[in-house]
């Protein structure tokens, strides 16, 4: 087997197999390498293009890190469907098998307390956008200024104008109020919970503004409850979204004593 | 085992998690491990994906109240500014109280 390895995950053996058309960041499918009861999922990958230099040029490609971010994922998210895999990073790459046994043998002890620690859970994430037709761009502000009268008064401009800023800043409040609330909820039933930044909409493509961006730790066995919840609180409160995305391998709890 | 027709559904394909969802774990969470290729992903793509978002909706992300980059030393020119100026009234303050030190040291260890 020629090639560097590009390591995806690891995890403890597992008997379903994975899925047969799988294929891993440069095509080549998701190989297992055991090692003292643990396994590494890795793929071989060319040198031309994983190799130092190369790498760190393709990384200021964003369409190729997006594929291979999605390679990556596809790759976890399959070995979530049949096990608990430990995610690693995007990028980590060896040269030759014996280089992923070092690691695995050195890691080890650490990797069998976090698979522990994470078996049978998954993350699920929950987000809160505010719907801001009107909290969004400038030209959203002359749209929804037009609709009313026409031949307005300097006064009655100003007035509109201040409620408009009212009710937006209600919103705001009430938007807090309820994301404060549903985290709340979430992480009383969830065993973790993680806060990241709210995502950016460029990237995100999601419409309205990302308010409450978090992960949640929860046993498989009680994702369907968990879901439940969340589902519930969609449609609660007009003005906002409620998104819920996963399950995801334990990504945001995967570091070492779940630091992050 | 619960849901076992929601579980193993892919999320990638119109299942709710957009790109920016993937990126946010595959490059921020998860393990990190020094593989024998040397990359510093803190250094090089989050902040080329940030850069790229800057710079491509600036504007619209100030009009949004989106101005988080303004503080980031990695990614604003005034924000490293400003550090740079704290860094230096620390070092010079720092400077000071061991110059204000020295003497008694050298009392205390005549060399």
């Amino acid at each position: 087997m020629t090639g560097l390895r590009y390591v995806y995950a690891v995890c403890r053996p597992f008997d379903t197999p994975l899925q047969a058309q799988l294929t891993g960041v440069a095509g080549d499918p998701p190989r297992l390498l055991r090692h003292h009861g643990l396994i590494a999922v890795l793929s071989r990958v060319p040198e031309r293009d994983f190799a130092e230099e190369p790498f760190h040029r393709h990384l200021e490609d964003l369409d190729w890190l997006t594929a291979t971010a999605r390679a990556h994922q596809g790759v976890i998210d399959a070995l979530t469907v049949v096990t608990t895999p430990l995610p690693l990073r995007l990028g980590t790459v060896f040269r030759d098998d014996s280089g992923v046994r070092v690691m695995l043998e050195e890691r080890g002890d650490a990797f069998r307390r976090t698979l522990d620690r994470l078996h049978g859970r998954v993350e699920w994430g929950v987000k809160v956008y505010v719907e801001t037709e009107t909290a969004g761009t400038s030209a959203d502000d002359a749209d929804s200024e037009a609709p009313a009268d026409k031949a307005m008064s300097g006064r009655d401009y100003l007035r509109q104008r201040r409620t408009r800023v009212r009710s937006r800043e209600e919103m705001w409040q009430q938007t807090e109020a309820f994301a404060s609330r549903l985290h709340e909820t979430l992480s009383g039933y969830a065993e973790d919970s993680r806060l990241h930044s709210p995502q950016n909409p460029a990237l995100s493509g999601a419409s309205g503004q990302n308010v409450l961006n978090a992960a949640y730790l929860v046993p498989r066995s009680d994702s369907e409850k968990f879901v439940e919840m969340v589902d519930r609180t969609k449609g609660e409160t007009s003005g906002m979204r409620v998104e819920l995305t996963g399950p995801w391998a334990a990504y945001s709890f995967a570091g070492e004593e779940g630091i992050r | 085992m619960s849901t076992p027709s929601r579980l193993p559904e892919p999320y990638g394909q119109g299942g709710g998690s957009n790109l920016a969802d993937i990126l946010e774990r595959v490059l921020d969470k998860g393990i990190v491990i020094a593989g024998d290729i040397r990359i510093n992903l803190l250094d090089i793509e989050l902040l080329t994906i940030k850069l790229r978002l800057i710079v491509a909706s600036v504007d619209k992300a100030k009009e949004m109240g989106i101005d988080w980059w303004e503080d980031d030393p990695a990614l604003s020119t005034r924000a490293r500014r400003d550090e740079l100026t704290r860094e230096n009234a620390e070092l010079r303050e720092r400077i000071e109280r061991l110059e204000q030190l020295e003497p008694t040291r050298a009392e205390e260890e005549p060399s």
